[in-house]
This record gives structure tokens, C-alpha cells and sequence, in this order.
């Protein structure tokens, strides 16, 4: 067999290669950025001249960074274990159980999906006020803990499951709770592990919401704190970009880890609706 | 015989009543959340949108239409609004054909693949904050590395974000570069699943080329082509008329500027709201938005579903 390369793969990778470094040139500018002392952002350099680390221990310990970052990660977890066992629970219990009144939920929740965010932010800082929810973790964590996107997720990969495995299951005296649990859930490893990831992900990146319900710093996000600290930096760009980074990095990290499992998910829930 | 049965029928019922309370039981919580989170509150924001409420909640008093009478004669919302349209009108198509486009190239190589594809990806799972303002910086006038860049090929400098003209355009390219591998992967999905044999069949038949893309390829794509108009028009995560994050952070010191030239529907709102604190009128905008979301999801599911029928 003799490898063809034809001049249409020659183009194509050309192109795709062009494009490539528009995606990655920003975070690699990023990165560069966060490890020039302050005077080489005026001297316009390429490569840090005199690269430090200075930056991110100024933004970690003379403002919050740090604390945002823990915040984020306290505010992901939380809503992220939420989603995945209550988007479960929901999808498990609407493809493998009968009950009366199943299309009315099914429709229910399916209306959610068409309700942008933004259109709920102000009832939910109304309750908020009106329940104390401002500046507490509950108030920025309590949109994030169930979402229809997370019950059609694991809606479509139950339906794969086979009802006699459920019936065998039921049959060796396994209560329905049991069935969920210890036959169907642990079946589901890498449609959780997928959910899981999208689920962090999304909260992670989550900015009006967090924006609005908080005000004292203490429990910023760490998007809506880069974006307070960096509306006040000026042109300290050696410092926003670090912080950038901070916020930027991990998720690259869990994804050149996932992107098979996350690319995967995504395109499916998006191609199923 | 007869007691048997009626005994094994009040079991076989028993189960099925088990079952069912157990179904609900499962539901609970979830359906309190969606309940409680989503849909309730959806109806209070139409309730918010015909009150007058400043600062505290508990002090509404009922306006009726009025705030959706103020509206149309408030010239800030509808420059928002036209933006809005306008980031639509370039950001929609320019997501939608980039990501046709690369996914067709894509489909073309063997090496790499999976490397490029997760490259063009990468953008769409980062925080949208950190690269609004990564951009803000690469696109400063003079610091910028954009700008250095231009000067190279002897372009000279533009103001970007600076400039009413260009601060616009300027905005929705980020967007475009930060959801262009949404739509890479949705087109890849759909290019994998045509069947070789329906190329092989029609090449036996003459076709080649240009007449097998726009005979074969593009109308089994019609689906995919739909799903990627609407979601990057309308959907919760990545639909352009709900734009906020990009537009505030790519120019937090004056969002929506300059001269209002880059101001969204969301971004309007968000200043009514928290900084003139007349929410009743920022409820009653976002309600518009909602109105026009729905309206045109629905449109472009009919207007492409038709266009494409074969």
C-alpha cells in the first residue's frame, strides 16, 4: 500500500493548520503575558525577557485570587453533585419506570430548556432578597442544581439500558431504589463521568448569575472576581492575564484529559436536542 | 384456581402502585428544583414585568404595559436592540459556515484529526471571562499584539474596541472564535454518519466534486444545519441574542460603549436593573427578548426545514 497525499489533503491541512494557531494563539499569549514583569507589557516584547512568577504570587496574595479559586471549586462541587444525582434519578425514572402523569413532567421539564438564564436572574435575585441569599454560597449555587440538559443527557443513555437486566434485578428481590442503584447507576460510569465534567465546567465559567448575587468580595466566583479586579487594574495586563490564566489552565488541563468523553456528550446532547 | 389468581392480580397491582409511588418518589426532589428554579420563576418575571419596583421587592405597585409602552420610545433599548440584530446578522452565519467549513476540511484529512478537532474545541469549555479579557488585551490599540501583528504586513493600527465602527464587528469575531467548534462538532457528527455507499453509488452514476457536495452532502446536513442556526441564534448556552459576558468584559470600563455601539438586549437590561434599579422595566425588556427568541427559533425551524426538503 502506498500513502497518497492528495493536493486537496495538502490544502486542507494547510488551512486547518492556519486556523489552529488562531484558536491556540490566546492562551498562548496568555500564558506568555502572566510571566512578564510589568515594564515588558510596555516594551511591546514577544518572549518574556525576564520571565517570573511574581504576577501570580501578587494576585494570590495581595488580592484574592486564591480565595476566588476555592469559591469556584466549593461552588462547583456542590452543584455538580446535585445535577448528577437528581439529572439521574429524573432520567432513570422517566425511561425505565411507568407512572401516572409521566408526559406532563416529560413536558415540564422540557419547557425549562427554552428559558434562557437571563430571563429568570431577576426573580431569582427578588427571592434572594427576599430570603437572604445575597452574598452567601447557596445564592450563587441554588440555579445550578438541576438543569434539563443533565435529565436528557442521562435520559438518552438509559434508554440503551436493557429492561430485563432491571427485571433480573427486581426478580432477585432488589427494591426499585436498589435497582437504581446498585444495577443501573453503576452502569452509567461514563455518561456520569461526561455529565459530571460538563456540569463543572458550566459552573465554572458561569459569570451573570454569580455577578449579580454577589457583592462582598469574599465570595466572588473566580470569574466575577477577574472581572471586578480586572475592570480596576488598568493596564496591568501582566497581572489580568495570570488571573486569566488561574481560570483558564485547570479547565484545559481536565479537558486535554476528557476531550474525547466531553467532545463525545456535547455533540451528542446537541445533535438529540 | 380462582383464589389464586385473584391473589396473584392484588400482588401483580400492589407492584404496580409500588412502582409508581416509587416513581414519585424518585421525582420529588428533582421536580421541587425544576419547580421551584426554573418555572416559577419564569412566571414571575412576566408578573415583575407590569410592576414599578425600585430596590425592595416587597413595595411593587401594578404599571400594566406601561414599560413595554416606554420602550419603544426609548432610544437606548432599541440602539441595544439593533445591535443585538446586527451581532446576530454577522455572528450566526459566520459560525455556522466557519464551522461547515472546517469540519469539511476536517473530513478530508486522516492524520490529526482528533488533535485538530479538540484545538478548534477548546475555546467553547474555557471561561468566558478569561478570554473576553485575553482579547481585550490582544486588541488594545497600543499594547495590543493584534495590532503589532498588522504592522507587520504593513496594515496600520486600528482602534478595535475603541472605535463605534469597528468595536461591534470586533466583538461578535471573539464570539465567532470562541463557539466556531460547537458547530465543527455538530457538522462532524452528521459528516460521519452519511453512508459511504451513497458517495460510491452516485460516482458510478458521474457525480464528482462540487455536484456530490451540493446533491449529497448538503442536504443530508439539512438537520445539523438547522440544529447549528438555531443554537447559535437562541439556545441557552452559546445563542447569540442572549449576549452579555463578552460585551461586558471585552469593555468593562464603559460596557456597551462606546456611544452604545456595542450594548445588547442582556447588557441593557443588566443596567437597568442593577444600576438605575427599575427592575420592572428591566423584567419587562428581558420578557421582549424572550418573546423574540421564541419567535425566531420557531421561524427558522419552519423557514430551514422547508428550504432543504427534497
Amino acid at each position: 500500500m502506498r500513502r497518497r497525499v492528495s493536493p486537496v489533503q495538502v490544502l486542507s491541512y494547510l488551512v486547518l493548520t492556519a486556523g489552529a494557531v488562531i484558536m491556540i494563539f490566546p492562551f498562548v499569549w496568555m500564558l506568555l503575558t502572566s510571566l512578564k514583569p510589568l515594564p515588558e507589557i510596555y516594551s511591546l516584547s514577544w518572549l518574556p525577557r525576564q520571565p517570573t512568577l511574581q504576577n501570580y504570587v501578587t494576585i494570590l496574595f495581595r488580592y484574592q485570587f486564591g480565595r476566588w479559586f476555592l469559591n469556584s471549586l466549593l461552588v462547583g462541587a456542590a452543584t455538580t453533585l446535585s445535577m448528577v444525582v437528581f439529572s439521574s434519578l429524573t432520567g432513570y425514572t422517566l425511561t425505565k419506570l411507568d407512572f401516572p402523569g409521566k408526559g406532563f413532567v416529560f413536558v415540564l421539564i422540557l419547557a425549562t430548556l427554552f428559558v434562557p438564564t437571563e430571563m429568570l436572574v431577576l426573580p431569582w435575585y427578588a427571592s434572594s432578597v427576599r430570603y437572604g441569599w445575597v452574598d452567601t454560597y447557596w445564592g450563587i449555587m441554588f440555579p445550578g442544581m438541576i438543569h434539563a440538559f443533565g435529565v436528557f443527557l442521562m435520559r438518552q443513555f438509559f434508554q440503551s439500558l436493557p429492561n430485563d437486566l432491571l427485571d433480573a434485578a427486581r426478580v432477585d428481590g432488589l427494591s426499585e431504589l436498589g435497582v437504581f442503584w446498585r444495577v443501573a447507576l453503576p452502569l452509567m460510569r461514563s455518561p456520569l463521568a461526561a455529565l459530571a465534567i460538563l456540569a463543572f465546567l458550566g459552573n465554572w465559567n458561569a459569570f451573570i448569575w454569580p455577578l449579580i448575587v454577589t457583592n462582598r468580595s469574599e465570595v466572588f466566583t473566580l470569574p466575577v472576581g477577574l472581572a471586578m479586579f480586572s475592570g480596576e487594574a488598568g493596564a496591568q495586563w501582566n497581572l489580568i492575564t495570570a488571573g486569566a490564566t488561574l481560570s483558564v489552565f485547570p479547565v484545559l488541563l481536565v479537558f486535554a484529559i476528557f476531550q474525547r468523553h466531553i467532545i463525545e456528550s456535547v455533540a451528542s446532547s446537541g445533535v438529540k436536542g | 384456581m380462582g383464589t389464586s389468581r385473584h391473589s396473584s392480580s392484588v400482588v401483580g397491582l400492589t407492584l404496580r402502585r409500588r412502582r409508581i409511588l416509587w416513581a414519585y418518589a424518585f421525582l420529588a426532589v428533582p421536580l421541587l428544583f425544576f419547580v421551584a428554579i426554573r418555572i416559577w420563576p419564569m412566571l414571575q418575571a412576566f408578573q415583575l414585568s407590569v410592576t414599578r419596583w425600585h430596590v425592595d421587592p416587597a413595595q411593587r405597585v401594578f404599571v400594566g404595559f406601561h414599560h413595554f409602552q416606554q420602550m419603544w420610545g426609548d432610544a437606548k433599548f432599541l440602539q441595544a436592540l439593533r445591535n443585538t440584530a446586527l451581532y446576530a446578522a454577522i455572528g450566526v452565519p459566520a459560525q455556522v459556515f466557519l464551522g461547515l467549513g472546517i469540519a469539511l476540511l476536517l473530513n478530508n484529512i486522516r492524520r490529526l484529526r482528533g488533535l485538530f478537532r479538540a484545538i478548534y474545541f477548546a475555546p467553547y469549555v474555557t471561561p468566558a471571562v478569561a478570554v473576553a479579557w485575553a482579547w481585550s488585551y490582544m486588541l488594545s490599540p497600543h499594547l495590543g499584539v493584534v495590532n503589532t501583528l498588522l504592522g507587520y504586513v504593513g496594515i496600520p493600527p486600528q482602534p478595535f474596541l475603541t472605535s463605534p465602527t469597528q468595536a461591534l464587528p470586533t466583538v461578535a469575531a471573539v464570539v465567532v472564535w470562541q463557539f466556531v467548534g460547537f458547530h465543527v462538532v455538530i457538522f462532524l457528527v452528521a459528516l460521519n454518519s452519511i453512508p459511504r455507499e451513497i458517495y460510491e453509488a452516485a460516482r458510478v452514476d458521474g457525480a464528482s466534486g462540487w455536484s456530490l457536495f451540493r446533491r449529497i452532502t448538503f442536504p443530508l446536513l439539512n438537520p445539523s444545519l438547522v440544529l447549528s442556526v438555531i443554537m447559535a441564534t437562541a439556545s441557552p448556552s452559546i445563542g447569540i441574542l442572549q449576549l452579555f459576558t463578552q460585551v461586558m468584559n471585552l469593555r468593562m470600563y464603559d460596557p456597551g460603549g462606546p456611544l452604545g455601539s456595542t450594548s445588547t438586549v442582556v447588557l441593557y437590561m443588566y443596567q437597568m436593573a442593577f444600576r438605575r434599579f427599575d427592575f420592572g422595566y428591566a423584567a419587562a425588556i428581558i420578557v421582549v427578548l424572550f418573546a423574540i427568541i421564541l419567535t425566531i427559533s420557531l421561524l427558522q425551524l419552519r423557514v430551514l426545514r422547508r428550504r432543504f426538503e427534497y
